[in-house]
């Protein structure tokens, strides 16, 4: 129990990191990226190809990774999203769904359908643990991860609140057309913004990487959990996003003392229990409360008043 | 001596209809000019067309000689066009002091920096760590009137710098703007005729589009700027006589 409790927490850092880009792009940018958990998988498999393919180091190879794909990212912000988002609420979703299959299959093509793994190249990192009091054994890698994932949101929470740029970033996710005013390019800032997101999908696909195989089709997976994550966090805070990362590890692990079968089914449970909780309290909010809203939907008295 | 702003046959749009319709306007340096009009006479297009939020679709706007007609907003900002806009657009979840920065450091450098604008708004001083969106409307309006100065502009747009405001506040309010008088450029939309008149070295009166009426306070009389709020043109007066 408290083992898979820890295992949980440990993994929810890699999940926070996964949500924390697309949570980003969603906020700021104000754009859904359906391709996210493909350009995480680009991040794990470009990675892989740099070790395998190229021979460079570990190291290096993921320093190379998380600059290009911030690259990707600003690109794809300056010449695919921004017209996406001018076209309306529609246009980025099947702009976005066409990227992440085009994505799926070229990556297909490229790398092949092999499962793949950063696990063989990286010593013994990948089953070295700890010892804990009371014979609980912890990975080094899940907790490496761990602190990297909380490193990392930790610094990206200083550097939108204490910096120029983060104000910048704030300002223009609240109202574009006022910080504009205030001297802010915003589509300037949108594409800083989808940097650091699709450089924190290739962190995460690194995570991947490391820590299980991956293959050119792991990432609609991959984006159902960081929804998931988002979601049970609440959108536009980094706090929120490790929290949610972390009970959706959480119960994931405990799923899986059940049954390894229902680990899964066990997160999109509570997921969805977190949606519906969350869409109750928005339609308590409008009925004044949910006692009200409550009496209201046993008692339907709207319903009969209007019939009467 | 180059104008601040030129308006040449300026036309904006909002779909279909017309709101903007071919107003030329030329305002010296420095000048205060107060703008009024009723609702819907296209006060606030005209300054969101000059601030680059609207699109201009005919005519061309200089700013000091040079054109701005194409630039984007963020960039006039930093060719010296500051827009206090209608509704504020404060950012709520930002303090005060994060609300000014941003301008400060997004804008164009000079003497306005946070320590002289709330030397000139005493009333910002001990709201600068408080969140923007649990302001009063006339500390909003502080703010907002702050963070167009702190972008050091030479040209100042107030949208609607007393609607929604009480007496005092919006009192309180002027007798800090006054002080600005000489140092920029001000343009301000104002409801209120008796302090437009008060207030501004030049007025003008904007109806279903149209520059109805140009003059400054001395000359103008009140019947003058109520026939050309209302739109009711000198020619039409015979038929009643």
């Amino acid at each position: 129990m408290l083992d898979s409790l820890i295992q949980g927490i440990l993994l929810g850092g890699y999940y926070a990191v996964l949500a924390a880009g697309l949570s980003l792009m969603f906020g700021v940018v104000r754009f859904i990226n359906l391709a996210h958990g493909d350009m995480a998988v680009l991040g794990a498999l470009g990675s892989l190809w740099l070790v395998q393919s190229a021979g460079v180091g570990v190291p290096l190879a993921i320093v190379f990774t998380l600059l290009g794909m911030a690259a990707l990212g600003w690109l794809m912000q300056r010449f695919i999203f921004e017209r996406a988002l001018a076209g309306g609420f529609l246009i980025p979703i099947l702009t976005t769904i066409g990227l992440g299959a085009a994505l799926q299959n070229g990556m297909f093509a490229a790398f092949g359908s092999d499962t793949k793994s950063l696990g063989a190249h990286i010593g013994n990192l990948s089953w070295a643990s700890w010892e804990l009091p009371g014979g609980i054994f912890v990975g080094q890698l899940p907790v490496y991860m761990f602190a990297t994932a909380v490193l990392v949101l930790g610094a990206l929470h200083l550097l939108l609140t204490r910096t120029a740029f983060g104000r910048a970033v704030r300002a223009t996710s609240t109202d574009a057309e006022a910080a504009s005013l205030c001297g802010v390019d915003p589509r300037k800032v949108h594409r800083w913004a989808a940097a650091i997101a699709v450089a924190l999908a290739g962190l995460a696909g690194i995570f991947l990487a490391m820590r299980a195989q991956v293959t050119p089709f792991s990432g609609p997976m991959m984006l159902i959990f960081a929804f998931e994550a988002v979601v049970i966090g609440g959108i536009g805070s980094l706090r929120g996003t490790l929290i949610g990362g972390i009970v959706l590890g959480v119960v994931q692990a405990l799923g899986a003392l059940i049954s390894p079968q229902i680990s899964i089914l066990a997160g999109h449970l509570v997921f969805l229990a977190v949606l519906g909780w969350r869409l109750m309290q928005v339609a308590a909010a409008e009925r004044g409360g949910w006692r009200a809203a409550l009496s209201a939907a046993l008692n339907k008295p709207d319903l009969s008043r209007r019939q009467a | 001596m180059t104008a601040a702003l030129t308006l040449t046959d300026l036309v904006g749009r909002h779909g279909q209809l017309q709101a903007v319709k071919g107003i030329s306007l030329t305002i010296a340096k420095n000048e205060v000019l107060a703008v009024i009009g009723a609702n819907g006479a296209g006060k606030t297009t005209l300054m969101r067309m000059i601030a680059g939020l609207h699109p201009v679709a005919e005519g061309g706007i200089l700013l000091h000689g040079a054109p701005v007609t194409r630039m984007p907003a963020h960039a006039r900002v930093n060719a010296g066009i500051a827009l206090s806009p209608e509704g504020r657009r404060l950012f709520g979840d930002m303090t005060v002091a994060e609300n000014l920065m941003i301008a400060a450091e997004n804008g164009r450098k000079g003497d306005w920096t946070l320590a002289t604008v709330c030397d000139a708004f005493p009333q910002l001083t001990p709201l600068l760590g408080r969140l923007a969106g649990g302001l009063s409307g006339g500390q909003r309006q502080a703010v907002a009137i702050g963070r167009a100065l702190i972008a050091n502009p030479s040209v100042i747009l107030l949208d609607e710098v007393s609607l929604g405001l009480s007496p005092a506040a919006v009192e309180g309010l002027y007798d800090s703007l006054a002080g600005l008088k000489g140092q920029v450029t001000l343009i301000v939309v104002e409801q209120d005729l008796t302090r437009a008149m008060g207030f501004a070295s030049r007025l003008i009166c904007i109806a279903e589009g149209e520059l109805e009426l140009d003059g400054t306070p001395d000359t103008l009389t009140r019947q003058q700027i109520t026939d050309a709020y209302f739109g009711i043109h000198k020619a039409e007066e015979p038929q009643h006589a």
